[in-house]
């Protein structure tokens, strides 16, 4: 890239919340035609960098410059007509409008005050050509996938005539396609001279599609590169501000775990379970002791597969042994009795009360489980909430904090704490780790290696194969809603072995 | 690190054949509810001509518009409401303090020119009021308008708690107008008014920003302000216009009957909420039309007409029709919308 002037400039930008400085003169530059990762662990700042671009938070100390002028972005509106448009993770739209409305609401094409909904169609349909998207333009916009609401919302930021587009996350909900096509529209805004914040956890991503990148740390700036300079653990290195010994550690850990489990008695037993429409009939035998992967596609069934051993929905077909005895799984509460726990996928939604503290997120499910009639006195919940604050090293170690306040990785603890105080003789993870920092994710790796030690069975699940591997001992492998493979994880079993099973869905 | 969801799979192909593959018909279910209620008031309508001798003269229909006038025009004000997913108790109360304020006025000889604008900008100040403290103070809008009805209601009661005759000649001329439509079928201003007012709000609501605002705060307020809408000024101006329509819907009472009381209206948001809900507008916010309430009015008016027809039915059965209906349709709705999705 030549030495152009900056389409954006932010210098020493500082933002304050009570009790934490999320950002402390930060400095950021963004330059017309490039693809820009924000990196850094999660509470690393990169949110609020975010937001005070986007209008939500106000800066509380330094300079924003757009184009070279100095702008004050005091709202959403404002932070659009200066030209900054944003494309959430969440996706922002309004699904009961149509798809064309969706694009222009706001900045509808009228005539003497009316809209002119033919005209409004019209252009609709021409921009989402030029993203090589052909939509019904008069459908509501909750009859697409998320994915092309994804489309639909960039469609809306690029219609602005945004200098600047920032996309929050967007890949984290996308298959392999959708993402293929979203890094088509981002190369094809890039030449057009748009300038793109790119955010995202997956690494491959950020290299596939940035040119350079800024890595953040503790609210502050850390570094500035062209992509082509770093490597891939360099960058990790830089954003967690340690050697990834951390990780090697594990590798070698689970590695030696492995090799047990054989004598081990199962936990529980699966006989043709299913569920018509979410998953196939399927035998699965965890044994104490025992971390069982399940790998497979976004998709391709995992989550459903654990629900029904939690009895979050309820099985059409087959039985649950536990401890060789049939249990009657009719819901979570009876999966709770046998000590099975779930730590949900969905964290926000399903797992985590952001409005109470730490401490009572992590009570909750002991409390349930005693009964709300028995309270737990003060002092026993302080004692056990220090505890795991500790031993999973919850930031900020603060019980009385309100969960919303912490980063993503600390709320995944959170909610693991939440499971693991109820000693759980089955703990089912689901995607423990995603959209949460190198960092957290590598202790909650170890975490779970250190509970299958004490002998705790543990059925984990995860998009990242590689995760999967180095933790398991036996690997479940699901496609198109089927468990399609059982592999124990010998030494010749790796990423390759698995993508095969994945892809062709062969059964040995 | 790989990810398994960004390693690429043969199988699926490129762009263009991802779109085709995304794009599934799915028939509009936002037109099922409001086909729904139409279908119902054809039946309605039939039963009634098959039962009841007169029920096919065109005057049935006509008086439906004339006697449901006021209902009508509080119900166009509730339906911008409820579309963005709020509610408003206190047209009733605005209604009651309306009519017993105009006949006040009017019988303390204030000019009837001063007296129309006086009350309608009134209605309106206690709609911005309660549109304020809901968007800057975030009550919820069952809550300050709740209050706002206690109030208006008060303010009434303390004005006068008795009927107050009207005797302006403007009132009573207005009052006394007929208008032929056809040998034998007349009906009054009130009823033209009142028709006036949906055609209005349904322009407003398809064609104008403030109209799709509307349904975008209805579909999801955070969104709306993220995409850099005015969410509160379209918040308090929705509220503002139910309290127009409610002072409006007052003012045509005060002329169809030539008189004030602080009683008049009560009850009246719930006839109105009913309609909007009969008439498929959802009560969530986002989805709905302002044809929907009318064809909900119509269908209660029209309950009440089968009812005075049968002649042996006590009034109170309309009630339970309306009730037996409202849980029919709020059920319907929720199967539609859950099918939608």
């Amino acid at each position: 890239m030549g030495e152009q002037s900056p389409v954006l400039e932010m210098t020493g930008i500082r933002k304050v919340f009570p009790g934490v400085v999320a950002l402390d003169g930060v400095d950021f530059r963004l330059f017309p035609g490039e693809v820009h990762a924000l990196m850094g662990e999660n509470g690393a700042g990169k949110s609020t960098l975010i937001k005070t671009l986007t209008g939500v938070y106000e800066i509380d100390g330094g300079e924003i410059r757009l184009g070279g002028e100095p702008v004050r972005i005091s709202g959403p509106l404002a932070a659009q007509q200066a030209g900054v448009s944003t494309v959430y993770q969440e996706v922002n739209l309004c699904t009961n409008l149509s798809v064309a409305e969706n694009i222009f609401i706001g900045r509808e094409p009228r005539r003497f005050g009316k809209i002119q909904w033919g005209k409004m169609r019209q252009r609709a349909a021409e921009l989402l050509a030029r993203l090589d998207l052909d939509l019904d333009v008069s459908a509501p916009l909750s009859s697409y996938s998320l994915a092309i609401q994804q489309m639909v919302a960039i469609a809306r930021a690029i219609d602005i005539d945004a200098r600047v587009l920032i996309l929050d996350e967007p890949t984290s909900s996308l298959d392999t396609a959708e993402v293929a096509q979203l890094f088509r529209v981002m190369r094809r805004l890039k030449e057009s001279g748009v300038a793109i914040l790119f955010v995202s956890h997956f690494l491959d991503q950020i290299y596939e599609v940035s040119d350079r990148l800024t890595i953040l740390r503790n609210g502050q700036l850390i570094s500035e590169h062209r992509v082509d300079e770093l490597t891939q653990v360099q960058l990790v290195e830089k954003m967690i501000g340690k050697e990834l010994a951390a990780l090697e550690d594990l590798e070698d850990k689970a590695q030696s775990n492995r090799e047990r489990s054989a004598e081990a008695k199962p936990v529980l037993e699966a006989k043709g379970l299913g569920r018509t429409g979410a998953i196939a009939p399927y035998d699965l035998t965890i044994h104490e002791g025992e971390v069982v992967g399940l790998a497979g596609l976004l998709g391709s069934g995992r989550t459903e597969l654990a629900r029904l051993l939690f009895g979050a929905d309820r099985a059409d077909t087959g039985e649950v042994l536990v401890d060789g005895k049939r249990i009657n799984l009719r819901d979570p509460q009876v999966a709770m009795k046998h000590r099975i726990a779930f730590s949900s996928e969905n964290r926000r939604a399903e797992g985590i009360i952001g409005d109470l503290s730490v401490r009572e997120n992590i009570i909750l499910a002991l409390q349930a489980s005693r009964g709300w009639t028995r309270p737990i006195p003060r002092k026993k919940q302080d004692e056990i909430v220090d505890k795991y604050i500790k031993a999973l090293q919850i930031r900020p170690a603060d019980p009385e904090r309100p969960v919303r306040n912490l980063s993503g990785g600390n709320q995944q603890k959170v909610l693991l704490a939440r499971w693991l105080i109820t000693e759980p003789r089955l703990l089912i993870i689901d995607e423990p780790t995603r959209g949460i920092d190198v960092g957290a994710k590598a202790e909650i790796q170890r975490l779970v290696a250190e509970l299958s030690d004490g002998g705790m069975a543990v059925l984990f699940v995860s998009a990242e194969l590689e995760e999967v591997l180095r933790l398991s001992h036996k690997i479940a492998v699901l496609r198109d809603r089927r468990l399609v493979e059982e592999l124990e994880n010998t030494a010749d079993v790796d990423a390759d072995r698995i993508m095969q099973t994945i892809a062709s869905g062969a059964t040995s | 690190m790989t990810t398994m969801d960004m390693t690429p799979v043969t199988k699926d192909g490129g762009g263009p054949e991802l779109n085709k593959r995304r794009r599934v018909y799915k028939p509009n279910t936002k037109y099922i509810p409001i086909l729904a209620t139409l279908f119902l008031l054809v039946v309605m309508y039939s039963t009634g001509v098959a039962n009841y001798r007169n029920f096919d003269d065109p005057s049935v229909i006509v008086n439906l518009f004339r006697d449901n006038a006021v209902l009508l025009v509080v119900a166009v004000g509730m339906t911008f409401v409820i579309l963005t997913g709020g509610i408003d108790l206190s047209v009733g109360a605005v209604i009651s303090l309306t009519t017993i304020l105009t006949a006040t006025l009017l019988k303390a000889d204030w000019p009837p020119l001063v007296v129309l604008p006086a009350v309608l900008l009134l209605g309106a100040l206690i709609g911005a009021g309660q549109g304020a403290v809901i968007h800057f103070f975030k009550v919820e809008p069952f809550i300050a308008t709740l209050a706002g009805l206690f109030l208006a209601r008060g303010a009434a009661l303390t004005i006068n708690d008795e009927s107050v005759p009207i005797r302006d000649d403007m009132w009573r001329e207005i009052s006394d107008f007929r208008i032929v439509l056809a040998d034998g079928v007349v009906t009054k201003p009130i009823a033209i008014i009142a028709i006036l007012s949906v055609l209005a709000a349904a322009a407003v609501l398809a064609w104008t920003r403030f109209g799709r605002n509307v349904y975008a705060i209805g579909g999801n307020a955070d969104s709306a302000l993220l995409m850099g809408l005015p969410v509160g000024r379209t918040r308090i101006a929705v509220y503002t216009l139910s309290g127009f329509c409610a002072a409006l819907g007052g003012v045509l009472f005060s002329i169809n009957s030539t008189s004030g009381w602080a009683l008049q209206g009560n009850g009246m948001e719930l006839d109105a909420i009913a309609a909007c809900v009969i008439g498929g507008v959802l009560l969530t916010g986002g989805s709905g039309f302002v044809w929907g309430t009318l064809l909900g009015v119509l269908v209660t008016g029209l309950i009440r007409t089968i009812i005075n027809f049968q002649g042996d039915l006590n009034a109170a059965w309309s009630r339970i029709i309306i009730g037996v209906l409202l849980f029919a349709f709020i059920v319907m709705q929720r199967l539609v919308t859950r099918k939608a999705k």
